[in-house]
């Protein structure tokens, strides 16, 4: 937000208040998130196909847009834009209607607090990580709404296991970043990122042995997060047809689509910022960060699709198994570990 | 872990009383991705506890069986076709030996050879959609169109010997309808190299794939006492470790020249008869398969490839005669009743998928709706020949 505040004021000079000028830079940055957020969405549908196109040996899209099926994403959107908006006739309407904007808003107020680049950050807020799995926590909430509202069998099916995943992997996802939180001192987003400066050997992941398995137990349980293969078991064509979104059509339908897609670069940009160093480049000094930051990412968002592509989905109770059986107790002993080890290398205050 | 699965070990009535729930009754069917055709299972669920599971079937039924009564001999051959459509070979096939030998025809060696050949092409197709469409049903997409690709390769030797992509209606009574093309013991042969490269392929894929046999493995067990009781046969049977094949023990056409094995489970991976051991089953039978091809290929003669002595219009002496071959699923039988006459008195089929299917009534019960996925997956079922 500083970036855009200090962007405006060179425009305008003396002619905002210092109030206009915090209430135009933060609607200028919502936009700018917004914007974002809808583009990877786009971005990554087409590159989830080719992705998934070159992994079973076919192609893919390749007729829109001449080049690869480039323009497909715009080909669906302007398709799904057509498309009737169905409530069911037993559905609860106003749940129905409001659950995908619940689960949309969850994962959009998240990026606020995503650090781009130095200074290209909505909120910059103190308790920027805390703040960020608070807000996500949101689309269970969603989620269930969904399942409930549809009046479907499946849908609450979907709709029970997606909750019960979501609220189960927060805390392997949130006590995996812990040991970075007792490293940096801090929460802020910003600052976390600034710590790893100096080139990899800085970056936390590489901070010592048990940040690392803690890098792998966030990622791990990233993916269940958001939902997506191997623990897609909300959606789970194969059982559940299409889970708590079965009912839904049109632009309600896009929203869960897009909030999916917006999701799984959320997580790949936490990861980014709080393992892998942020916009700070492998060596040498920061240069062109944003670029940095979203190349990082998007090579993370590239490995969820590798795995999702690649292996077959758990069950739920061995995915519960997984989650409190494996890596709760594991995430405990990164805590306890990261620990000792700052007090034997002297890094404890 | 699959002590929690079945929720055994509650005191379950009690809980159930407090709370006055009831269970939850659901659909699975007939659309639905899981359930490979028109298939309707009524799934009774506490939760993800599968407590009865009832199949419907008959939304494919043809009247196959009377629309024999019509027919003459060897017009009948185009319906059994549409039996199992994944592998119309092996049931023309069936029907082909089972008139035969009521006729007491000779097969020219040419015939039987090409016949063998084409058989087991078929059952290498059919078990690469079994397994792949079993792979997709655990969420695993990409040995899916691995399988397809193969398959591919099946289909177009098969549509340049016969015409067609999926149902041939090559099969003819005393032979076949027209000799091979030239060059198809070359593309035989090219496919079944390529096919003995790609199975150690789908091995690394899916089959020792840590979560696939965590699924798999002590899931959906069925053993040899409930095969008998529903009269399971193909994987199915030889998944719980009964090596019974009909080209062995049975034999029929020219499979008694042919040096080959039958897989059967053995528990590698959990319990005898689970999910895992017949997905391996199908896995190692396609192998024997491009044994058999192999052998097939080497013996090839020359030769007329239909009876020479039999008329357009065949009539088949009074009688009455089971005949039983393999097909891909297992035993495919056709019971024959004939007047003397132009026309099938009676036909009655007996076809492997509708006993295995039946199965997962006395299994379901206990396992978590996943399982009832994976093990309806496993057992192969193809509507059209339940239904016929």
């Amino acid at each position: 937000m500083q970036v855009m505040t200090e962007l405006f004021a060179r425009i305008f000079g003396d002619g905002l208040s210092p109030v206009g000028l915090l209430v135009a830079g933060g609607l200028t940055m919502a936009l700018v998130m917004s914007l974002v957020m809808a583009l990877c969405a786009i971005v990554f549908t087409w590159a989830e196909r080719k992705v998934a196109g070159f992994i079973q040996s076919r192609y893919g899209p390749m007729r829109v847009g001449r080049w690869h099926g480039v323009l497909q994403p715009v080909a669906d959107m302007v398709k799904i834009l057509g498309k009737e908006d169905i409530i069911p006739r037993d559905a609860d309407k106003r749940l129905f209607q409001l659950a995908p904007f619940v689960i949309f808003v969850g994962s959009l107020m998240a990026w606020a607090a995503i650090p781009f680049a130095p200074g290209f950050i909505a909120a910059d807020l103190d308790l920027g990580l805390f703040y960020i799995f608070a807000v996500s926590s949101a689309a269970s909430i969603g989620i269930l709404m969904a399942g409930w509202a549809s009046n479907n069998k499946w849908s609450l099916y979907g709709a029970v296991r997606g909750v019960a995943q979501g609220v189960s992997y927060e805390i392997p996802l949130a006590l995996a970043c812990i040991p970075v939180v007792m490293i940096t001192g801090s929460l802020n987003m910003n600052d976390i990122v600034i710590a790893q400066q100096g080139g990899i050997w800085r970056w936390h992941f590489l901070h010592d042995p048990f940040l690392f398995v803690s890098f792998l137990l966030y990622f791990v349980a990233s993916i269940a997060e958001v939902n997506r293969g191997p623990f897609d078991l909300p959606e789970t064509e194969s059982e559940l047809v299409a889970g708590y979104h079965t009912e839904y059509t049109g632009m309600r339908f896009a929203f869960f689509f897009l909030a999916e897609y917006a999701n799984l670069f959320l997580v790949s940009c936490i990861a980014t910022a709080v393992f892998l160093g942020g916009w700070q480049p492998v060596f040498g000094p920061v240069f062109l960060p944003g670029l940095v930051f979203v190349t990082k990412a998007v090579l993370l968002v590239l490995l969820q699709m590798w795995l999702r592509w690649t292996l077959p989905r758990l069950r739920v109770d061995q995915l519960m198994h997984v989650c409190w059986k494996v890596m709760v107790p594991l995430a405990l002993v990164c805590v306890l570990g990261a620990g000792i080890w700052m007090l034997a290398t002297g890094q404890a205050g | 872990m699959s002590e929690t699965a079945t929720g055994r070990g509650w005191a379950e009535q009690d809980v159930r009383r407090e709370l006055h729930s009831e269970l939850l009754e659901i659909n699975m069917g007939p659309q639905h991705p899981a359930t490979h055709g028109v298939l309707r299972l009524l799934v009774r669920t506490d939760g993800e506890i599968v407590h009865g599971v009832t199949a419907h079937i008959g939304y494919l039924h043809r009247c196959a069986e009377k629309i024999a009564e019509g027919c003459d001999w060897r017009q009948w051959m185009v319906y059994t076709d549409r039996f199992d459509y994944l592998a119309p070979i092996n049931m023309n096939f069936g029907y082909a030996v089972a008139v035969e030998r009521m006729l007491g025809v000779q097969v020219p060696e040419r015939a039987e050879h090409i016949r063998v050949i084409c058989a087991e092409l078929q059952r290498i197709a059919s078990h690469l959609i079994a397994i792949g469409t079993f792979g997709l049903d655990m969420g695993a997409w990409t040995p899916l169109l691995y399988c397809f690709r193969e398959r591919e390769e099946i289909l177009n030797i098969l549509e340049r010997l016969t015409g067609g992509r999926m149902l041939y209606n090559y099969f003819d009574i005393g032979g076949l309808r027209f000799d091979a093309y030239e060059g198809f013991e070359r593309d035989v042969l090219d496919f079944v190299n390529i096919m003995e490269q790609k199975i150690p392929e789908y091995d690394t894929l899916l089959s020792y794939n840590k979560i696939f046999i965590e699924r798999t493995a002590d899931v959906g067990v069925i053993d040899v006492a409930t095969c008998r009781a529903y009269g399971c046969t193909g994987p199915v049977l030889r998944g719980a470790g009964v090596p019974f094949d009909c080209r062995k023990d049975d034999p029929y056409s020219i499979y008694d020249r042919f040096e080959f094995d039958i897989p059967y489970g053995e528990g590698e991976q959990g319990t005898v008869g689970d999910c895992w051991d017949r997905y391996m089953v199908r896995m190692r039978e396609m192998y024997e398969s491009c044994r058999i091809i192999r052998q097939a290929v080497d013996a090839l003669p020359g030769g007329p490839v239909k009876a020479e002595d039999l008329k357009k219009l065949v009539k088949v002496p009074q009688g009455s005669l089971y005949t039983r071959t393999e097909s891909s699923k297992g035993e495919i039988g056709y019971h024959i009743f004939a007047d003397g006459g132009s026309k099938p008195f009676r036909t009655k089929v007996r076809s492997p998928s509708f006993s295995n299917l039946h199965v997962i009534e006395k299994v379901g019960p206990g396992m978590m709706l996943s399982d009832l996925v994976a093990t309806v997956g496993s057992l192969d079922i193809v509507l059209g020949e339940i239904d016929r």
